[in-house]
């Protein structure tokens, strides 16, 4: 590892593959509409796997690769930790249970899909669940303070993508490459004058 | 075992002859396409799901739109990443062995190469090129976060003759809680669906 980045180093690691397929067994469990809020809680908030700089990097790589992001992050930080059966671990912790449970459903949700009771519940856990995404943005936009892209580019990229993605509904892949795009390009201007910046001196 | 025993879905006429409907041949292509769809998913498996319901409902027949809107609910229900909708409906098209199909399909290739994306960016994490590559989507990242938080809100907004206030304290509490407390997440979602079963949500 090497000390120009001491945030990416974690405070805490899991002690085995079992200890892994654990954590992301559990986390993936809280995951009702979506594991990645529940997963910056556990990973960041509660195990201290990750910082929230770290969190927020890795996640970024997730999702412009294909499949799906959670995995993909699960598999990445599976892999860092014990390499390719770790990647193995985490992938069997995120998946093995809720797949058997959403089949279990499947095979039997007609008996009890009309009952009123069902759909509120469903309801109530949408509303906690839009909660757990906000929270996560919030404390994710904390994590940007330190881009080196500076505060008024970053909040010009955020804005932008929200308006391209909410209001517009334009496909995810042209933001990917418009936004993404031009903040790797300003991002890689300002790092190379910072590197012949400090080679000068 | 369990394939004849679980029936996904009523047979339709001349269908009972072919376990779940579906010959060893469509078994591969119901494969081949999952194994494409899975470099497609950039964003998630979620955003691969117009083009599963072309090829899977429009082009082949395979399901109807209410099987795969089902499809879609029953993963959101049950705890767990998105993508085990993909399973729900290769089960709902070919029972068990679909379900096994589909998964493999859509993980198998995004994983081999989310594993070693994420390995040759960490051997090159101090070049500049990958330091701004991470650096530059952060602020896109954050960006989707908040526009995905906007999504999950806006059914609570959309078509509501009063003001919602269930909801809106039930998001309130949880955004509080996640920012200020060390609270599990599956406490907040019991909460809520406890809240919408008696009605409040």
């Amino acid at each position: 590892m090497n000390d120009s980045a001491p945030e990416h180093e974690p405070t805490s690691r899991p002690q085995s593959l079992v200890e892994l397929f654990v954590t992301f067994t559990v986390l993936a469990l809280q995951g009702f509409g979506g594991v990645l809020a529940v997963a910056q809680r556990e990973l960041v908030d509660r195990k201290r796997w990750l910082r929230r700089e770290a969190f927020l990097e890795l996640y970024s790589v997730a999702q412009v690769l294909p499949g799906p992001n959670v995995v993909n992050l699960a598999l990445m930080l599976g892999d860092r930790f014990f390499g390719w059966p770790g990647a193995l671990a985490a992938l069997a912790g995120m998946l093995t249970a809720p797949i058997a449970i959403v089949l279990t459903l499947a095979a039997s949700y007609q008996q009890f899909a009309d009952l009123p009771m069902v759909a509120g519940a469903l309801r109530g856990m949408g509303a906690v669940a839009a909660g757990l995404m906000i929270a996560m943005a919030i404390k994710l936009i904390a994590a940007l303070r330190r881009n080196p892209l500076g505060r008024g580019v970053t909040l010009l990229l955020v804005g932008v993508t929200v308006a391209l993605v909410a209001v517009w509904h334009v496909p995810l892949v042209w933001v990917v490459l418009f936004v993404g795009g031009t903040g790797w390009g300003i991002a890689f201007c300002q790092l190379a004058r910072q590197e012949t910046g400090k080679n000068r001196e | 075992m369990g394939d004849c025993v679980l029936p996904a879905r009523a047979p339709r006429n001349g269908e009972e002859s072919r376990v779940n409907g579906l010959s060893a041949a469509d078994l591969f292509d119901l494969l081949g396409h999952f194994l494409l769809l899975s470099l497609l998913s950039i964003g998630g498996a979620m955003s691969a799901a117009p083009e599963m319901h072309r090829y899977f409902v429009v082009e082949r027949g395979w399901l109807d739109e209410t099987g795969f809107v089902t499809s879609i609910a029953l993963a959101q229900a049950a705890p767990g990443p998105n993508v085990t909708f993909v399973a729900v409906v290769g089960y709902q098209i070919a029972g068990l062995v679909g379900a096994l199909a589909a998964l493999c399909g859509i993980l198998l290739p995004s994983t081999l190469l989310s594993l070693r994306v994420s390995r040759w960016l960490r051997t090159h994490r101090t070049s500049v090129g990958v330091q701004a590559f991470t650096a530059g989507l952060a602020p896109m990242t954050v960006g989707l976060l908040l526009a995905t938080s906007w999504v999950l809100l806006k059914p609570f907004l959309d078509g509501a003759e009063t003001v919602p206030w269930g909801p809106i304290l039930l998001i309130a509490v949880t955004v509080w809680c996640m920012l200020r407390t060390r609270l599990a997440p599956i406490w907040l979602i019991l909460m809520g669906g406890l809240v919408g079963a008696l009605g409040y949500g």
